[in-house]
């Protein structure tokens, strides 16, 4: 289905209305949680907004010369990895794994300096 | 709530029955601490009030995390590390069955900061980071001159078995980690050789567990998860990119360089620092920090589904960061 204010938006909104109304209004405890919910709102909004799902898929797929799904497909390298199969030095393996921590962490935490510093060694 | 006015009453009755006072009273909860419930009230002795700390088992029961020592083990490492010269808050009581409150302890209330933040950034505290890093190697030194056989219930393991246990955890999370799993392997080609002299390590000596002051540190918190092991853990623990709270530039905790920290430990009768060895347990505590953040999905799926452990869950990305950083370096 399909309908207006979108997902995105109505969860800006909750999450502004847990920061600046709730939050203040309350005290210890519950003010503390109200902004951690608006800190876990914001991160599913980040999250329903990101589209590099795709592109991780394609770039797992390639390296494991394998389909399948995002699960399956991390399981596999997991399991590469780990019996030392595939390691850094692996043409194309520690270029994956760059991009897809800078799309977790886009989402999960924008604000980690450990991203804002790993954006400017690695893009600028 | 009901269950809040049982706990204020039974606080009531610790501090008639326990610790010599009239009554207890402003009780509330404090937000830190995601494994423990920790209470803040004050106990009404000869017309003054003593701001006083409850930490106890979530809703008084078992702990959750099993690496966790209990809270009584904890009690009695707080006391030892008073013994040793290392500042910690006093423990006036070890809760009792016939409390009704379940595990747990009271401990005093010391005044200082302990958000991270400040700690790192703050105007207020500019003079004293610049002896912080110091005077936490200072502390880490006498902490390892407590006396494990004192505590033997407390886990004791080696390097590799250590790192082994973590990766049973994260196998454990039943979730694929590529970044740990390369990390894993990286750290078990160099894994440093079992301690010659294995120490007590506070295991959680970091910023955000240091009550700070003007003159430094007034009390160090948390000791839920000492252990027996190599003394560098608790140095390169200290360093791990989780805590810097935005200032990369100074490791230790956001506030100092590791050079100052290693000279403070030495200074104060700690063994040598073996540099690789320090920067191997960095990375360790970060893996370390990413597979505790990894297990908090399973406790939102299963235990409770708190909105807090969901957002820790999902700072395992934040050690995937700092591990492909420092595996590139």
């Amino acid at each position: 289905m399909q309908d207006e204010p979108r997902p995105d938006e109505i969860l800006a909104a909750v999450a502004k209305f847990l920061r600046e109304t709730v939050a203040p209004a309350t005290s210890g405890h519950v003010s503390f949680n109200a902004r951690v919910a608006a800190n876990a709102l914001e991160m599913t909004r980040r999250q329903l907004l990101d589209g590099s799902a795709d592109g991780e898929r394609d770039r797992l797929a390639k390296l494991l010369g394998q389909d399948g799904d995002l699960a399956e497909l991390n399981a596999e390298l997991a399991c590469r990895i780990a019996a030392g199969e595939l390691t850094l030095e692996t043409p194309g393996l520690a270029d994956h794994l760059w991009r897809t921590t800078l799309a977790k962490l886009a989402v999960d935490q924008p604000t980690y300096w450990g991203y804002r510093a790993a954006l400017e060694e690695r893009w600028e | 709530m009901a269950e809040d006015n049982d706990l204020a009453q039974r606080l009531d009755g610790l501090v008639r029955n326990r610790l010599g006072g009239e009554s207890a009273t402003r009780v509330t909860r404090l937000s830190a601490g995601a494994t423990q419930e920790i209470w803040r009230f004050h106990m009404v002795k000869d017309g003054a009030e003593v701001p006083l700390i409850l930490r106890r088992a979530p809703g008084g029961g078992f702990r959750i995390s099993p690496t966790a020592v209990g809270l009584e083990t904890e009690a009695g490492l707080i006391e030892a590390a008073a013994a040793a010269g290392v500042p910690v808050p006093p423990v006036p009581w070890v809760l009792t069955p016939e409390d009704g409150l379940g595990h747990g302890f009271v401990m005093g209330f010391v005044e200082g900061e302990t958000l991270g933040g400040r700690i790192a950034r703050g105007e207020a505290l500019a003079e004293t980071r610049k002896t912080l890093a110091h005077q936490c190697g200072e502390i880490l030194a006498r902490i390892h001159t407590i006396d494990p056989t004192a505590f033997p219930d407390l886990r004791r393991s080696a390097p590799r078995e250590y790192l082994d246990q973590y990766l049973e955890i994260y196998r454990g999370t039943a979730w694929p980690r590529p970044v740990f799993e390369m990390a894993f392997r990286w750290l078990a080609d160099r894994c440093p050789p079992p301690p010659e002299h294995p120490r007590l390590v506070h295991g959680d000596f970091r910023n955000g567990n240091l009550m700070v002051g003007p003159e430094g540190v007034r009390a160090v918190l948390d000791w839920e998860i000492a252990h027996v092991a190599d003394p560098m853990e608790d140095l390169g623990w200290i360093c791990v990119g989780s805590w810097r709270f935005g200032v990369d530039a100074l490791p230790v905790g956001g506030f100092g360089l590791r050079e100052d920290l290693w000279a403070g430990y030495e200074a104060a009768g700690g063994p040598p620092v073996r540099r690789e060895h320090a920067l191997w347990w960095e990375m360790f505590g970060s893996l370390r920090w990413g597979v505790m953040c990894s297990g908090m999905a399973g406790a939102f799926r299963n235990v409770d589904p708190n909105v807090e452990r969901a957002v820790i869950a999902r700072r395992a990305s934040e050690t995937e960061m700092d591990l492909m950083r420092l595996m590139a370096a």
